[in-house]
């Protein structure tokens, strides 16, 4: 490796704007005549809406339109969707309600959007929202998963009797019930995965631009996947057909699954800047956020994990009630089906596995991916059940799973993935050994003596990344293909420009994929620009999220550069008389092997476009495309150790060591990939130990609408981390890697709860695990 | 309405704006100086933060006419006062990796160099995690952040002293 | 926020003249509470008067153990005054936990006191050393002076201008933050001045900041925090939300007052 070049370390390009505030978000764009939008939204969780009268608001100072579902409707601007058809076990279409970008007679959520105010500024856009009278009849409303599917449960959409959308299953049912019933032990266990907000710091806004003149929209908008808004407004929402359509996603400033989605409010500052004729920009403020981000989780499982007399795992049965708010996101439907369910396997041998999965509509903001989605909640159960089965057991949570763990590769697991390499050991020993596990019943005891409750607890985690073949997700139910595409562009003197499809949020692409050319070309990294986020620039492209913009879309730069290679190296031979297998290129020069012949890159790049002596019939220039299509998923792994104090006075969790010992295949930038392990080692404690949405069952009010109720993470309820690499290359992809952005936030919720449970002597424990939970679960165990 | 006039990293600026304008809208808005970001309603998340009369504080929750005659710093000004491409909390931040999507990284900047300022003595990992209750970051887990402060500390009392016994 | 107008007074008299012109006016000081409050359109005074120009209003003075702190004063001041620290470093303590750096800066003792936030800090330290609370017209004890939730004795055209205090021997503040807002869901003071002590609680009362007569017999016979062992307080009476019920906060009192005499003791 270079100093530059796979994996080293190397400080990020794009820092340079951020630490000195010259990052251009969307709020930060101005665009000639820009006009301000606030929505008018719905503050109750159901209604039905009896009228809008517009007209006071459209009198106020400063007010340039005001626009509703009606007038949308009648635009022809169409309903949102989802994107992943599941059927259900009856082999019924999942029974999608209709979600209109601005609620046209009913309202299912509080939050709902209702009306758009376009003004000339944002404060005379609010006044004038809070003048749009809209009369609502108020109907009852249902927030838990479990109450929709009720006999007598409000209903929320007439296409989905009993708010089912679907009643999914995977994997072998009698065989699993045939385990359960030989089992000389089934574990039980009632898990609870909480509802999560996202809160990427910089809120969701879009500013809509139609140009008359030229009948063409822009849209700047905080998205992770600018090509895949551009194609479903066009194809689905008819806002316009895709080459009168620019979608730009600039420096977004987080994202976690929550800005892959396509929501009401770009569509609508789009439409309402051709109906008003004016640039309309709408930004989020933190409230609004909470009440309108697809929020993620949000299950109830009840699981059984049987065993044999060998502490063998025979079979797991699971049967979970995933909710998806008031309206089906663009891939909520994936989310607790092939997201989830496939990786219920985790690193074990196990059998037989049978999942139940129903899908259901509450009267609660759209529940859709959220970082991990769906593995998370597939981790927990599992991790949660297999040391809750080795303390009923009386094994060491170690034991029990290593005398489970897979060991042989390729293994078929009994839901669909084919994991292709691991070495699952490897990382459970080097955590335990990172951790001092041995050392950790002295420091229990040295606790007890200071009246603190100390406990260990550990989860061993697999995903799925780099999702996933076309043609296998194309048969699974996907409304788009899962590949990546780039574009290598050489310029005359030389630098080069990589165009992607992927789109970096935080991720640090403008670096990592610039060591990748640095890595192939010899040049400086200085010289390799990425471009990302503008539907102009780049062709097409699926965008970022699932950790595969490593594995899926620089596997298409390597293409890509293949290409280029290719073609420099035929025209070095050319020039320096060589052949061209004995090019070889080193440290920016094509030299001829075994002699002290060379042309430097920038004199072939300029070779290239002056074209004055290429050989034969071959095409000026330098650059080439490529498209990848990954043949598998990669499946990084890990194990993670938590360590924890509890004040039993207060119940508040001290974490006093977190391990996290990951396979993530081979790694471009280690101080990048350890970045990524760090957020999401945050996110996941955050969720075990602070973080839930928690609507008012009456009103479905969301009361956790704010930093005053909802607990952010902040850096003193964390400590450092200790991190470690183990690497079996990814086997299906060129550069043997597999992805690291989702890994903290799968691994390290059930090792929290596994060592707050070690520490309080009880395994009944839902999350977040708060100090108020904690006391009252501690005190109600000491007075039985 | 009413006039405002400040000076701002240096330079005397004024205007005519509504007195319910924020400090941070004005000096996003009015100023164009996008690099202060607003990440929520509350005055929690410290995205807004800048220096007024040399003290961190959070420009959501100042009004633009009560900011009226004092002296702004912002992410965009750092670096000059430190006579340099970076400051070194700048530095530090890029060295550390003490950012990612960089949304909360301005008012994180500032936020570190006024920790620093109160605390000449140097910093620990307690103190420093403590001290950045008025700031959230959704991307770091903060642990390279609490590793750039502490960095930064170290180098800015390293040249403090070095100041000190060239002015001995 | 809503439309408001702006005056910057430059005396309390001329605060005074200030609110009298107004419709419905407020006076404005760090702005830490009321500020956020008008962005989320809660409150919508007509004018705003600041009163963070008025010279009169800033600076701590202690004369022996008599301590006299303006309103004007910011947090940030109080947590680092030396002069405080040597007679009375509880209330240091104290403020230096109020917020986060930023908040300290702006906010100002007079705000939190004339706000009286059922989960603010100083109201507990006011109650627990016997403060007197000094407006523009007159002189309130604590105990008058908080009167319920955010409800003060003030009138509507009255100012805070200083609160003063005998530095009591001892005391101590400990506080359980909310762990989403970080306000105090408890916070216990406890000051001893001979046989007699003071046990104050913030964040935890139903009617706001009250004294705990029980607490106080307990630590009036035994200075020490196992005089508190097997105390209870009722959790009648006491908040309940969804990050502390009643009886968690009633526990959340007791562990408080004891980690705050055993801090008081260590000094």
């Amino acid at each position: 490796m270079g100093v530059e070049g796979i994996g080293a370390r190397v400080a990020r390009k794009e820092d340079k704007r951020f630490i000195t505030g010259g990052g251009r978000y969307v709020d930060d764009m101005v665009v000639p005549g820009m006009k301000h939008a606030v929505f008018v939204r719905s503050p109750h969780a159901h209604a039905d809406i009896l009228g809008i009268d517009v007209s006071a608001a459209e009198a106020m100072p400063g007010v340039i339109g005001v626009l509703t579902g009606k007038q949308i409707k009648a635009d022809g601007i169409g309903n949102l969707i989802c994107g992943w058809m599941i059927h259900s076990k009856d082999g019924s279409p999942m029974n999608m309600g209709a979600w209109s970008p601005l609620a046209v007679d009913r309202v299912r959520y509080a939050g709902d959007a209702v009306a758009i105010v376009v003004a000339e500024t944002k404060g005379q856009a609010r006044d004038a929202a809070e003048a749009v009278e809209v009369s609502y009849q108020e109907r009852d409303a249902v927030t838990s998963a479990v109450d929709a599917l009720k006999p007598d449960a409000p209903q929320l959409h007439p296409e989905a009797a009993g708010n089912l959308i679907y009643d999914w299953e995977i994997g072998n049912g009698p065989e699993t019930d045939a385990a359960l019933a030989r089992a000389a032990h089934i574990t039980r266990m009632h898990i609870v995965n909480n509802r999560l907000v996202p809160n990427a710091m910089e809120p969701r806004a879009a500013l809509g631009v139609y140009d008359k003149a030229e009948d063409h929209y822009t849209c700047w908008t905080t998205s992770q996947n600018p090509h895949v808004a551009r194609l479903v407004m066009s194809a689905f929402y008819n806002v316009a057909p895709e080459n009168k359509l620019r979608v730009i996603a600039p420096d977004v400033g987080g994202g976690f699954g929550s800005k892959i989605f396509i929501y009401p409010e770009e569509i609508v500052c789009l439409w309402a800047s051709k109906r008003t004729g004016v640039p309309v920009k709408w930004v989020a403020d933190r409230t609004e956020s909470f009440l309108t981000d697809a929020h993620g989780r949000d299950h109830v499982t009840e699981v059984q994990l049987a065993f044999d007399e060998n502490h063998r795992m025979i079979g797991l049965k699971v049967d979970t009630i995933a909710n998806f708010g008031a309206y089906m996101s663009l891939f909520s439907s994936s989310v607790p089906t092939y997201l989830y369910a496939t990786l219920l396997s985790g690193q074990y041998n196990i059998p037989a596995i049978h999942a139940n999965v129903r899908a259901v509509y509450t009267n609660t903001a759209p529940v859709d991916a959220y970082r991990g989605a769906g593995r998370p909640e597939a981790t927990y159960l599992l991790e949660r059940t297999v040391e809750t089965a080795a303390r009923e057991l009386g094994l060491s949570p170690a034991e029990l799973r290593r005398k489970n763990f897979i060991r042989e590769f390729p293994h078929q697991t009994p839901v669909i993935m084919n994991y292709d390499a691991g070495d699952y050991e490897a990382s459970l020993s080097a955590a335990m050994q990172a951790a001092d596990w041995d050392g950790f019943e002295a420091r229990r005891s040295e606790a007890k003596s200071r009246g603190k409750l100390r406990g260990i607890g550990m989860s061993c985690y697999i995903e799925a990344c780099g999702i996933a073949p076309s043609a296998a997700v194309g048969s699974l139910g996907a409304g788009v293909g899962l590949w990546e595409s780039a574009e290598v562009r050489v310029n005359a003197v030389g630098t080069i420009e990589v165009l992607t499809g992927s789109h970096s949020h935080g991720q640090g692409h403008e670096t990592t994929f610039a060591q990748l050319v640095s890595e192939r070309f010899g040049v400086p990294l200085d010289s390799v620009s990425i471009v990302h986020g503008d539907t102009d620039k780049v062709q097409m492209g699926m965008g970022t999220y699932g950790s595969r913009s490593g594995a899926v879309g620089m596997s298409a730069i390597v293409k890509a550069l293949d290409k280029v290679e290719a073609k420099a190296k035929k025209i070095a031979a050319h020039l320096m008389e060589a052949d061209e297998g004995d090019i070889v290129i080193e440290n920016g020069e094509l030299k001829v092997a075994g002699t002290d012949k060379s042309v430097p890159w920038f004199q072939l790049a300029l070779a290239a476009y002056t074209a004055h002596n290429l050989p034969g019939g071959m095409e000026p220039g330098l650059k080439e495309t490529a498209f990848y299509d990954p043949s598998n998923f990669t499946f990084p792994a890990g194990c993670y150790i938590c360590e924890v104090e509890i004040d039993p006075d207060t119940g508040i969790t001290d974490i006093v060591q977190f391990v996290a010992a990951d396979d993530f295949g081979n790694i471009i930038n280690p101080m990048i990939v350890e970045g990524q392990v760090h957020g999401g080692i945050a996110q996941g404690v955050g969720q075990a130990l602070l973080e839930g949405a928690h609507y008012d069952d009456s009103s479905g009010q969301l009361l956790t609408a704010s930093y005053m109720d909802y607990t952010m993470p902040r850096a003193d309820d964390l400590p450092s981390f200790q991190l470690s690499h183990q690497n079996t290359p990814c086997p299906s992809n060129p550069l043997g890697i597999k992805g690291c952005g989702e890994a903290g936030a799968i691994g390290s919720p059930p090792a929290v709860i596994n060592a707050i449970t070690d520490a309080i002597g009880t395994n009944d424990l839902q999350m977040p695990a708060t100090p108020q939970k904690v006391w009252a679960t501690i005190r109600s165990a000491t007075r039985h | 309405m009413s006039d405002v006039s400040m000076v701002v990293n240096g330079r005397k600026v004024s205007g005519h704006v509504e007195d319910r304008t924020l400090l941070v809208h004005y000096l996003r808005e009015h100023l164009g100086m996008t690099g202060t970001h607003v990440g929520c309603d509350t005055s929690q998340c410290g995205a807004c933060v800048v220096h007024m009369d040399g003290k961190a504080v959070k420009s959501c929750s100042v009004l633009a006419v009560q900011a009226s005659g004092s002296e702004i710093l912002t992410i965009e000004g750092l670096a000059a006062t430190a006579d340099a491409d970076l400051h070194p909390v700048q530095a530090a931040f890029r060295e550390h990796h003490g950012l990612q999507c960089g949304f909360c990284t301005p008012g994180m900047i500032m936020a570190a160099t006024d920790m620093i300022r109160r605390h000449p003595e140097g910093l620990d990992e307690k103190t420093v995690r403590a001290e950045l209750e008025g700031n959230i970051c959704r991307c770091t887990g903060y642990h390279n952040i609490v590793k750039a402060i502490l960095a930064a500390s170290e180098k800015m009392k390293g040249m403090a002293e070095n100041k000190e016994t060239v002015a001995a | 926020m809503y439309q408001t107008n702006y005056h910057r007074a430059s005396s309390v008299a001329d605060a005074l003249k200030l609110l009298q012109d107004a419709e419905d006016g407020k006076f404005v000081s760090g702005g830490m509470t009321l500020i956020p409050a008008m962005k989320t359109r809660l409150a919508a005074p007509s004018d705003l008067i600041d009163l963070r120009h008025i010279a009169e209003l800033k600076g701590i003075s202690v004369e022996g153990n008599k301590v006299t702190i303006r309103a004007g004063t910011t947090h940030a001041e109080v947590a680092t005054s030396r002069e405080l620290a040597a007679v009375c470093p509880a209330i240091c303590d104290l403020a230096s936990h109020i917020g986060d750096p930023h908040v300290r800066h702006m906010g100002t003792i007079g705000g939190s006191v004339a706000n009286n936030d059922p989960a603010a800090d100083y109201p507990a330290a006011m109650l627990a050393l016997g403060a007197t609370v000094v407006t523009n017209s007159r002189e309130l004890a604590a105990e008058d002076f908080f009167t319920g939730l955010f409800e003060t004795a003030l009138d509507d055209d009255e100012i805070v201008t200083a609160v003063y205090f005998t530095a009591a021997e001892t005391c101590g503040y400990e506080k359980f933050p909310n762990p989403a807002s970080r306000y105090a869901m408890t916070g216990v003071f406890v000051a001893k001045n001979g046989g007699d002590v003071r046990v104050a609680v913030t964040g935890a009362g139903g009617d706001g900041v009250f004294r705990s007569a029980d607490l106080e017999a307990a630590l009036a016979a035994n200075f020490d925090a196992s005089a508190l062992e097997g105390a209870s307080i009722p959790a009648e009476g006491l908040m309940s939300d969804i990050h502390a019920s009643a009886e968690y906060r009633a526990n959340l009192v007791v562990v408080m007052a004891k980690r705050a005499v055993a801090k008081a003791r260590r000094g």
